[in-house]
């Protein structure tokens, strides 16, 4: 089933569900004219034979984009190597590989948008899918494109190593090594996965106003779940350290830190219950709790929606929405975190966007078209999953920033509520502004003090209220470090999320009635 | 390429790897087409037309297993890209069990014709799906003025597929579907409550009318309005019979093999006990025509069949596919779930609904999740509260909690109307006191 659920935005905790990619020595080299270069050091003349193309093919693409009076076009070159290795029963028996090669183009006549896409790097298939897109004009004057002009970037994600230099026998150490930790953590230990991944995608821009831009994304991951059995009774939890990062960012103490974490996250569920039902204070701990302004503002913020006039926000821009201590970013430049971006989808620059500022609204998160709808800035937000999709506005890294209260003078403020601590998904009804997040993990705060750990429940709260119900905010800001990936319209994209500790008067906790 | 040369593409993929020092080699060469429309205020929004193709090998060396896939099917590049897979396939750890199905598994008939190729799908023209799509917004539209947003869509896709296995498997498949549908959003004070409803077919022309695409998502917006959170407590809850799926999700992942040999199932060891009501019969057949999840052979070449899961809410078999199966020493039988059926009971849902002194009707889910290993779970849902037989108010961002292998015990009715855009045909359910979690 496709299309249905359009408007239900969610997210996930990424995991061994992640979709195709693997492993081999060098596979990069799958692209049609083989690799001339790999790694941060590119310059535009090896992106362009990386793709087998020069800058006078590209604007032959463009101009038969332009050729129905579309009033744009762009062109978005990508080259995606992924690598999967699994260990599962104590050994190192799997592994996958996926290579994704291709062009997008997209052709825009006011708001409207033509697209298509070509998995052959030849003139005769690109010009053929510009075609296509060029249908969504229908007039007889035609724009002449722009002679391109190379747009320099900085680099969000310096990496040491590029993934395309690590082999597969360098990576098996790492998941045999995490693998003998958590067993030799916990006796109660059962099995244990790990999962090692890394993506590379190359990707080339270019547009008919001149802009040409090109980028090199790296993504490391290794995730960790196991199973524990305690007198008849098994959990099962995970954990898992993702970013734009080289293999270095996987230290030895970060190796220790997957285990103990997947050890802990599972071991502690077995004492844990399920609070009453209801509404109840609930304090969000540093970290991926962020996951609140994810799904509570960040989707209802993404300016496709309000353009459409579809969202809850979308006549609050310039009103008070929190306290006057609550300040809410969305920002593409947080060095080798999983939502940063160097630039935009659509060739942009990337930049830390105010979506809330001391409790006032400020911005929304615009793209190309809903930038030119408001007759504002574009926020650099234009992401697309690959050279398959088009872009619209999305979140990058969401997270509140530092406000006046401490951890302790938070938890002691609460007589009976929850301490959520590890969640696993969220959802939101963008025009009901009614949103969802799973707790995997917490505790009960009873008298001021964390008490008995939860596990298994669901929080439902509507964006506008839990905004302005943010009673405290720690100092103690935290970014999350797993491997979000954000889904919206069938549209996977890797996002990040981070908060300091923070209290929200009430929302509705699914739990059990007396 | 046509379906002959994707087919000499795959046999040659699975020699080339063989050559290159593969014990055994599957492969699947595809290619699939689809075209998506959005439609608002008359105008089109987006217009996106996909052409994809790919290989995708398992290859098996010495019993040491990897998965390739590529996009780029140029003959000396993939020659690169099979060479350095089979090398470094070398490197993983051998696995016992890791080796293609007996060949036994393989079905033997191929000719049954599922009825889920429509051959018109090239003569449907792209002005007819726009009009579609033109045609749902307006009806629409015109249910309510309180309608702020309306857009129409249409989608379809072509998909083909051949897979070769090198102990003599070979299969091909051809599917089609065409769907459309509408979304909605209605000014309601501050909040714009949304609705939606699309519906597909096989074939166009048996594809749900606009008439009735239009008004359902316009309905599905309207119904919403004035909806608020209610007391805590345990209601009855009835469930719209296109919401059921979300459900039935606690059952599929902890049904499979994966999920039993890696401990993380709470149905393990369960086999020929009750894990539902006895209402429930919970039927996998693959064979239904026109079924959106109708095939002959899964993913592992092994031949389908029609098999009753759950009879009478007692477990009668799991999913089990080649490689899990292998290492339980359990026949594989077909690791994936098909089309879903059930034995429907006899009344509608408003004669079900009539009955219900004081419960909740839950249209829709929104997030939450389950645990597999244990079975607790906790969803978002909104809907309406039903007194005495009618829905008397909208309610929303409430949750509701427990644990599986209670709450299907709690299931005491279905209905006859299994819905019908979906491989899973689920009727209207009914479970009584229910855990719900508002105000």
């Amino acid at each position: 089933m496709k299309a249905t659920i359009n408007r239900r935005d969610f997210i996930r905790a990424g995991a061994i569900t992640a979709v195709g990619t693997a492993i081999l020595p060098n596979l990069l080299s799958g692209c049609t004219n083989g690799p001339s270069a790999t790694g941060n050091n590119m310059t535009l003349h090896d992106y362009l034979e990386h793709f087998g193309v020069n800058q006078q093919m590209i604007q032959e693409i463009i101009r038969e984009g332009l050729s129905k009076g579309g009033d744009y076009c762009d062109v978005y070159f990508q080259h995606t190597i992924g690598n999967y290795i699994g260990l599962e029963d104590k050994a190192v028996n799997r592994a996958y590989s996926d290579i994704s090669l291709g062009v997008g183009i997209r052709v825009l006549k006011g708001d409207q948008t033509g697209y298509s896409f070509s998995e052959e790097i030849s003139m005769d298939a690109m010009k053929s899918a510009a075609r296509t897109a060029a249908n969504i004009a229908n007039t007889s004057s035609m724009i002449e494109p722009i002679a391109f002009e190379n747009h320099k970037l900085p680099n969000y994600y310096v990496i040491k190593t590029p993934w395309e230099e690590v082999s597969i026998n360098e990576k098996i150490p790492y998941l045999q090594q995490i693998n003998d930790k958590v067993f030799a953590m916990d006796n109660r230990i059962i099995k244990s996965n790990v999962w090692f991944m890394d993506e590379t995608s190359y990707v080339l821009f270019a547009n008919s106003e001149g802009r040409m831009t090109f980028d090199y994304q790296p993504m490391g991951q290794i995730s960790v779940s196991c199973t524990a059995e305690q007198n008849g009774q098994k959990e099962q939890n995970s954990f898992n350290l993702s970013g734009r990062r080289g293999i270095e960012f996987f230290t030895p103490d970060n190796i220790d830190l997957l285990a103990s974490e997947a050890v802990k996250r599972t071991t502690d569920l077995f004492a844990a219950v399920k609070p009453k039902a209801g509404e109840l204070p609930v304090v969000l701990a540093a970290g991926s709790s962020g996951i609140l302004l994810h799904e509570a503002i960040g989707h209802g913020m993404e300016a496709d929606f309000n353009r459409k006039e579809v969202s809850i926000f979308s006549d609050k821009i310039g009103k008070k929405v929190a306290n006057e201590f609550v300040t809410i970013v969305d920002d593409g430049t947080n060095p080798n975190i999983r939502g940063s971006i160097n630039v935009d989808d659509e060739g942009n620059d990337t930049e830390k966007t105010y979506l809330v500022s001391n409790g006032i609204m400020t911005s929304y998160l615009h793209d190309r078209i809903s930038s030119k709808h408001y007759g504002v800035k574009t926020t650099g937000s234009g992401r697309r999953e690959s050279f398959r999709h088009m872009p619209m506005p999305r979140m990058r890294n969401t997270y509140m920033e530092n406000g006046p209260h401490k951890k302790e003078e938070i938890i002691e403020s609460v007589k009976y509520g929850i301490y959520a601590e590890t969640f696993t998904n969220g959802q939101v009804m963008i025009g009901a502004g009614d949103f969802t997040f799973y707790v995997k993990s917490g505790y009960l705060i009873e008298d001021g003090k964390l008490t008995q750990p939860i596990k298994d429940i669901n929080i439902i709260g509507n964006g506008p209220k839990v905004l302005a119900d943010i009673e405290m905010v720690a100092d103690d800001f935290k970014m999350a470090e797993g491997g979000w990936t954000c889904g919206k319209n069938g549209q996977g994209v890797p996002v990040s999320m981070g908060l300091p500790t923070v209290k929200v008067s009430k929302i509705t906790v699914g739990g059990v009635n007396a | 390429m046509n379906t002959k040369e994707r087919k000499d593409l795959a046999i040659w993929a699975v020699d080339y790897a063989k050559k290159q020092g593969a014990s055994e080699v599957a492969a699947s060469v595809y290619n699939s087409r689809s075209v998506e429309i959005e439609v608002r205020e008359q105008k089109i929004e987006k217009i996106k037309e996909s052409t994809t193709n790919g290989l995708s090998l398992n290859i098996y060396r010495d019993h040491k297993y990897s998965g390739h896939s590529t996009n780029n099917l140029n003959k000396s590049d993939l020659q690169k890209f099979i060479k350095e897979a089979v090398e470094a396939t070398k490197y993983l750890s051998a696995d016992e069990f890791r080796e293609l199905p007996d060949p036994s598994l393989y079905p033997e008939n191929l000719e049954k014709d599922l009825k889920i190729e429509d051959r018109q799908y090239l003569s449907v023209s792209p002005e007819q799906k726009v009009n579609i799509a033109k045609e749902i917004e307006n009806i629409a539209r015109a249910q309510s003025e309180k309608i702020i947003s309306a857009t129409g869509g249409y989608s379809d896709d072509y998909s083909e597929s051949v897979k070769v296995h090198s102990n003599g498997f070979i299969g091909e498949r051809i599917s089609t579907s065409f769907w459309a549908g509408g979304e909605v959003t209605v000014k309601d004070d501050d909040a714009r409550p949304e609705g939606y409803h699309w519906g597909g077919s096989r074939f166009y022309n048996s594809m749900p009318t606009p008439q009735e695409l239009g008004n359902k998502a316009a309905q599905n917006a309207l119904r919403k309005m004035g909806q608020t959170k209610i007391a805590s407590d345990k209601y009855d809850m009835i469930i719209e019979n296109r919401a059921v799926p979300r459900l039935l999700y606690m059952f599929f992942g902890p049904m499979q093999a994966r999920a039993l040999q890696q401990k993380s199932s709470y149905l393990e060891g369960m086999i020929g006990k009750s894990i539902a009501s006895s209402k429930l019969t919970l039927i996998d057949d693959p064979f239904i025509e026109g079924g959106f999840a109708s095939r002959l052979y899964d993913g592992d070449g092994i031949a389908s069949q029609p098999r009753t899961m759950i009879k009478n809410g007692v477990l009668n078999q799991y999913y089990i596919d080649n490689y899990y199966g292998k290492k339980l020493n359990m026949t594989p039988n077909g690791g994936q779930p098909s089309n879903i059926r059930f034995e429907l009971g006899e009344r509608n849902f408003d004669k079900i609904a009539n009955d219900i002194k004081k419960g909740i009707f839950v249209t829709s889910f929104n997030g939450g999740n389950s645990n597999p290993t244990t079975g607790d779970f906790s969803f978002g849902v909104s809907g309406f509260l039903i007194e005495n037989g009618k829905l008397v108010q909208p309610v929303n961002e409430m949750n509701i909690s427990g644990n599986a292998k209670d709450f299907w015990q709690k299931l005491s009715e279905l209905g006859n109307d299994p819905y019908p855009y979906s491989s899973i045909l689920s009727p209207t359910m009914v479970f009584n006191d229910i855990d719900f979690s508002g105000l």
